[in-house]
């Protein structure tokens, strides 16, 4: 019974939850018996509750009796990245610096998932603050990939990948500043979507990059994706980056996922598959003649200053970064060191034990670019190239619907493998930094597996605020790629 | 002794409280007092996660005063993040505005002596946030209340174009006017709705030979007295300073000094060696602000008759004096009654006085203003016209304005009901000036026409006649009697 | 710009950053961040004077709120968080030099 609810999509658990032949409180009680066995070996969860999470989904279940339909995610256990505030448990972004931090309020997105129904259960491993691709710079643990506990299951948002891989849950948000959904999605083989900045509100998310996060799902299908972004997207008013839905309508986008994509324009840039490993590269070439056989004509395009991406990134987000992380002082909430003879070194030495490395690494970058004298030379230089970058996006997409292309050059790599040199560590986010210097939308799907038995994704951008066509043409790689989907070995 | 000329330096960074309902960038309320924490949320205390929302009232009021201060007004505008640790700073980076101000460029007037009025030129003025409150009487440590953190400030910062204590005053006494005519601040320095820091230095010669002191910055003013006076004191201290080290700018930093009001002293904070780094950049949580021509007349529509015009129109429509003009001009509510007298035909000096002499004193007393006593102005353009009129004498006023604070009836009714109106009756005061006659005769034949005493005597006769109808006799009608009589 | 950060730079930055870092992160940090802004300057490669700095990637502006105060948050829930409060107050070591802008 229990391994047959936890295969479900969340679209089809719902489904049945409202049809009465499965009640929430079951299939929470079916998660935590995955959570209990998996998670000591996965590490995907920071906090959860089993209490609180059984107690609320004693609500809907009750709800329903009395005939009510609390919405499309009615009664569907989920988990949140530990950097989305509620104001129940603690919201630590896996950083020592916030470890007992309660929030007295809800972020936006996590808000609308339970007036959808869903049960919140836990709070998800990442990188401290966001900042990372292979959740390795966590202050709280290590998460490991399901599909093989050796590998990092990617990062930031590495604990709702691993957690949704794992069934540990039904779907998750994650947020990605520079591929922190898509990636981990990637590794993980799960599917997950970076929206278009400003669709999803960013309230009570806490800052890594204001001008580039963006909360998102990762599900196990295409379709839960889009369930969820019905759920979470739309305007807020306490966000005023978040899009007016007068200016930009929120969609339904369920209704038009199987809408088959002949005629529609796939764009590819060769070199950027051919700068691949030799696996993906054909996974991705593999995905190029599943798009040709539905009738989709594939263009070939240049986006010239997409190379200069990872540079540009890493000035513009270390920079806000070092100006959102400011706050967390020892002043107000958060860690303060014990040893402390000034009000200086409540600052200095709070901030010097509580944050991690990497954290720390970001913080001096992004300082450093902002300093009197250097501003132009960096800050100005990464803002004017990031225009060039965006620029690339609308001439590209004025030749097609999207562009296809990996999301990763590589599979999961070994936990320890990269973390002697930073740099090479950034350079890994090569194809997914681009989305969000430019605000577009993307989506990561699984597309294959490495001969290790790794899965592979597939990345697809669209223009901003067309998640309806970039599902669309995910869903359709979906339904006819001929790819199984596939548990990871440790649930068997 | 040197041969010493120089001139005084000053310029001014100002923070003026915006009297919005609510904070620039989340819905607390804003105002003075509230118990410590209290008027705080997730946004003002910088909690992980939050985000700002601007205040549309607190740009508009900017533009307003923007205007006030002959501005030109951006129609762009954007944030930005200026940096610093401080524990009343709750992001440690303050929300304001950088390179793109809201207004620039403007200059405002002040009165000086002899009449005239000297132009100090306004470099900028910008929005910004304000930072909440440290205070250090708890033992060992600092105390922080972040009630009033995130408060919208204008910044006003001046060209150094003021040169001593009396200028410095005067502009802000004309600040505080204006934002109070504009009603966009309530601009109470004690409460530090407004605060004014001085930038001071001189410039000069000694024995031909030119000099500059470094600048010196003045915090904690909070009075316009300790304005003036600091000033003046700086000024003091830094030439003798000087003419004792012979250090000026360029040898000697910058510094920041803080006024000690009982000893009317400056002391030393500290040095600004290097500049701070305050690393501004866009602030990526707020969107520009974009002012079209449709708002920008809609904001223009609130804009008032500015105290200094309506005070030189009070001296030359109305020929008031300037210090009167000053006394009724000082708040936005008092003109506008005054004006609203004058309109329902009040006489202008009359109802001056009666509002800056009996009128201020109640007000005084009662500890309110004398518009809020409710009397309308058409009452007292009445109560002035009926002592043009000779229906009643000053003194008859100025009791009848206590009576009117006390139940607001017509002046008429009042003077009538206390017997206050003037005896013009000229049959019934022939009977009291011949009854005097017949009583003093010898003050009558003194009193004739080219008699030494004639002045001295008839002014003995009209008390006379004033005694005996217990001083409501029409001075005039009176006097026409007497006058008649005498040259019988 | 050929950049290499030398160790006071660091601990310029640090001490802006408000990070006391020990020695061996000074260190490390100098040949990271060199080396990270050593492939920034790949950067210079593009010639951007005709570009305009784009901060951000959506086109609106004129973003507001009404003038409507709403409920504070409890003081125990503000001061709930605090490493060190009184009843009333957030509470650091004494500031001795205040230099606040109120």
């Amino acid at each position: 019974m229990s391994d047959n609810i936890l295969s479900l999509s969340c679209k089809q658990l719902c489904d049945k939850i409202l049809a009465k032949e499965i009640t929430s409180v079951e299939a929470v009680e079916a998660v935590f018996n995955n959570i209990e066995k998996f998670e000591p070996k996965v590490g995907a969860y920071v906090s959860f509750d089993k209490d609180r999470a059984l107690g609320e989904a004693a609500k809907i279940d009750k709800r329903i009796a009395n005939g009510e339909n609390p919405g499309p995610l009615a009664g569907v256990p989920v988990a949140v990245k530990d950097n989305m505030t509620t104001d129940f448990g603690t919201t630590s972004c896996a950083s020592k610096i916030l470890a007992e931090f309660k929030a007295p309020y809800t972020s936006t997105a996590v808000s609308k998932l339970i007036d959808a129904g869903a049960v919140i259960i836990g709070k998800l491993n990442m990188d401290e603050f966001a900042m990372g691709s292979s959740t390795e710079n966590s202050g709280v643990k290590q998460t490991y990939n399901p599909w093989n506990l050796d590998c990092v299951p990617g990062g930031s948002s590495g604990g709702s990948a691993a957690a949704v891989a794992a069934q540990m849950c039904f779907a998750s948000l994650g947020s990605d500043t520079g591929g922190s959904i898509r990636q981990p999605a990637s590794f993980c083989g799960v599917v997950g979507l970076k929206p278009t900045y400003g669709r999803v509100s960013r309230w009570g998310l806490v800052a890594y990059g204001s001008s580039l996060d963006q909360i998102g799902p990762l599900s196990k299908d295409v379709t839960d994706a889009a369930l969820m972004l019905n759920v979470i997207a739309g305007d807020d008013k306490r966000d005023s980056t978040c899009v007016d839905e007068s200016i930009a309508p929120v969609n339904d986008y369920l209704c038009d996922l199987d809408t088959p994509i002949d005629g529609l324009k796939i764009a590819i840039v060769p070199e950027f598959i051919e700068s691949a490993s030799d696996e993906v590269a054909a996974a991705i070439n593999n995905s190029i003649e599943v798009y040709k056989k539905q009738g989709a004509e594939i263009v070939e395009i240049s986006m010239p200053h997409f190379e200069y991406a990872i540079a540009t990134y890493y000035i513009v987000a270390t920079a806000e970064a070092s100006s959102n992380l400011a706050r967390f002082d020892g002043v107000r909430y958060g860690h303060r060191s014990d040893d402390i003879k000034s009000y200086i070194d409540v600052y200095s030495k709070s901030r010097e034990e509580g944050f991690g490395q990497e954290v720390k690494r970001r913080i001096m970058l992004g300082t450093y670019a902002l300093s009197s004298g250097y501003y132009d030379a960096y800050y100005l230089k990464a803002l004017k190239v990031r225009n060039l970058i965006r620029k690339d996006f609308t001439q590209a997409f004025e030749k097609a619907d999207c562009i296809i292309m990996p999301v990763s050059p590589t599979t999961a790599f070994k936990v320890g493998e990269k973390t002697q040199d930073p740099l090479q560590m950034y350079m890994a986010d090569i194809y997914t930094i681009a989305a969000n210097l430019s605000g577009v939308p993307a989506v990561s799907i699984p597309c294959g597996f490495d001969g290790e038995n790794m899965p592979i994704g597939l990345q697809i951008l669209g223009p901003s605020f067309q998640e309806d066509k970039l599902l669309r043409v995910a869903r359709m790689y979906e339904a006819n790629s001929g790819i199984e989907y596939k548990k990871p070995a440790i649930l068997d | 002794m040197a041969n010493v000329k120089y001139k005084t330096l000053v310029g001014l960074e100002i923070h003026v409280q915006l009297k919005t309902k609510t904070k620039m960038f989340c819905s607390c309320p804003t105002g003075f007092g509230g118990e410590p924490n209290t008027r705080v949320c997730p946004v003002c205390l910088g909690m992980p996660g939050v985000l700002p929302v601007m205040n549309k009232k607190a740009y508009e009021f900017s533009v307003l005063a923007g205007l006030a201060l002959n501005c030109s007004i951006s129609r762009f505008t954007k944030w930005d993040r200026k940096s610093y640790y401080y524990p009343d700073l709750p992001k440690n980076y303050q929300i304001s505005q950088y390179d793109l101000p809201m207004s620039e460029h403007g200059y405002i007037e002040i009165p000086i002596d002899g009449g005239e009025t000297k132009k100090i030129r306004i470099l900028r003025a910008h929005l910004e946030e304000d930072a909440g409150k440290n205070s250090h009487t708890a033992g060992n440590y600092s105390q922080v209340d972040l009630n009033r953190a995130g408060t919208p400030l204008l910044e006003i910062v001046t060209e150094p174009d003021l040169s001593n204590g009396s200028e410095v005053r005067s502009l802000a006494q004309q600040l505080q006017r204006i934002v109070r005519y504009l009603g966009v601040s309530e601009a109470d320095m004690q409460k530090g709705h407004m605060r004014f820091e001085p930038n001071i230095n001189i410039v000069g010669e000694i024995d031909g030979k030119e000099f500059k002191t470094a600048i010196a910055e003045i915090k904690n003013l909070n009075s316009f007295r300790a304005l003036e006076r600091s000033v003046d004191y700086e000024t003091k201290r830094q030439l003798e300073e000087y003419l004792e080290t012979r250090k000026g700018m360029g040898q000697v930093p910058k510094t920041t000094r803080g006024w000690d009001a009982d000893r009317e002293i400056t002391v030393h904070q500290r040095s600004k060696e290097a500049a701070n780094d305050y690393r501004y950049f866009p602030d990526p949580d707020l969107v520009p602000v974009v002012l079209d021509d449709a708002w920008f007349e809609q904001i223009k529509s609130n804009m008032v008759e500015l105290p200094l015009a309506k005070e030189r129109k009070f001296v030359s429509e109305y020929g008031l004096s300037d210090y009167d003009a000053g006394v009724l001009t000082s708040e936005r509510t008092m003109a506008e009654y005054f004006e609203d007298a004058i309109k329902a035909g009040g006489d202008a000096k009359r109802v001056c006085n009666f509002l800056t002499q009996t009128g201020l004193k109640l007000a005084n007393e009662a500890g309110k203003s004398f518009v809020e006593f409710g009397v309308e102005a058409e009452k007292l353009a009445k109560l002035s016209k009926m002592v043009s009129d000779g229906d009643i004498n000053a003194s008859a006023a100025t009791s009848l304005i206590s009576k009117m604070v006390e139940n607001n009836e017509d002046p008429m009714v009042l003077a009538e009901k206390f017997n206050l109106l003037q005896k013009s009756d000229t049959g019934e005061l022939e009977a009291i000036v011949d009854q005097v006659f017949a009583d003093n005769p010898q003050a009558v034949d003194d009193a004739r026409p080219g008699s030494k005493k004639e002045k001295k005597s008839k002014g003995f006769l009209m008390g006379q006649v004033m005694q005996k109808t217990k001083g409501q006799a029409n001075p005039k009608i009176v006097s026409s009697i007497l006058a008649k009589k005498l040259s019988e | 710009m050929k950049k290499k950060l030398d160790h006071d730079e660091v601990r310029e930055v640090a001490l802006l950053a408000r990070l006391e870092l020990c020695d061996k992160e000074v260190e490390e940090f100098a040949t990271q961040l060199s080396s990270i802004l050593g492939y920034i300057e790949k950067l210079d490669e593009l010639d951007t004077d005709d570009v305009e700095p784009l901060a951000h990637s959506l086109p609106i502006n004129n973003v507001f709120r009404e003038d409507i105060p709403h409920e504070c948050l409890s003081r125990d829930k503000a001061l709930g968080n605090a490493p060190d409060a009184d009843d009333e107050f957030f509470m650091v070591p004494k500031i001795l030099d205040d230099n606040s802008n109120g």
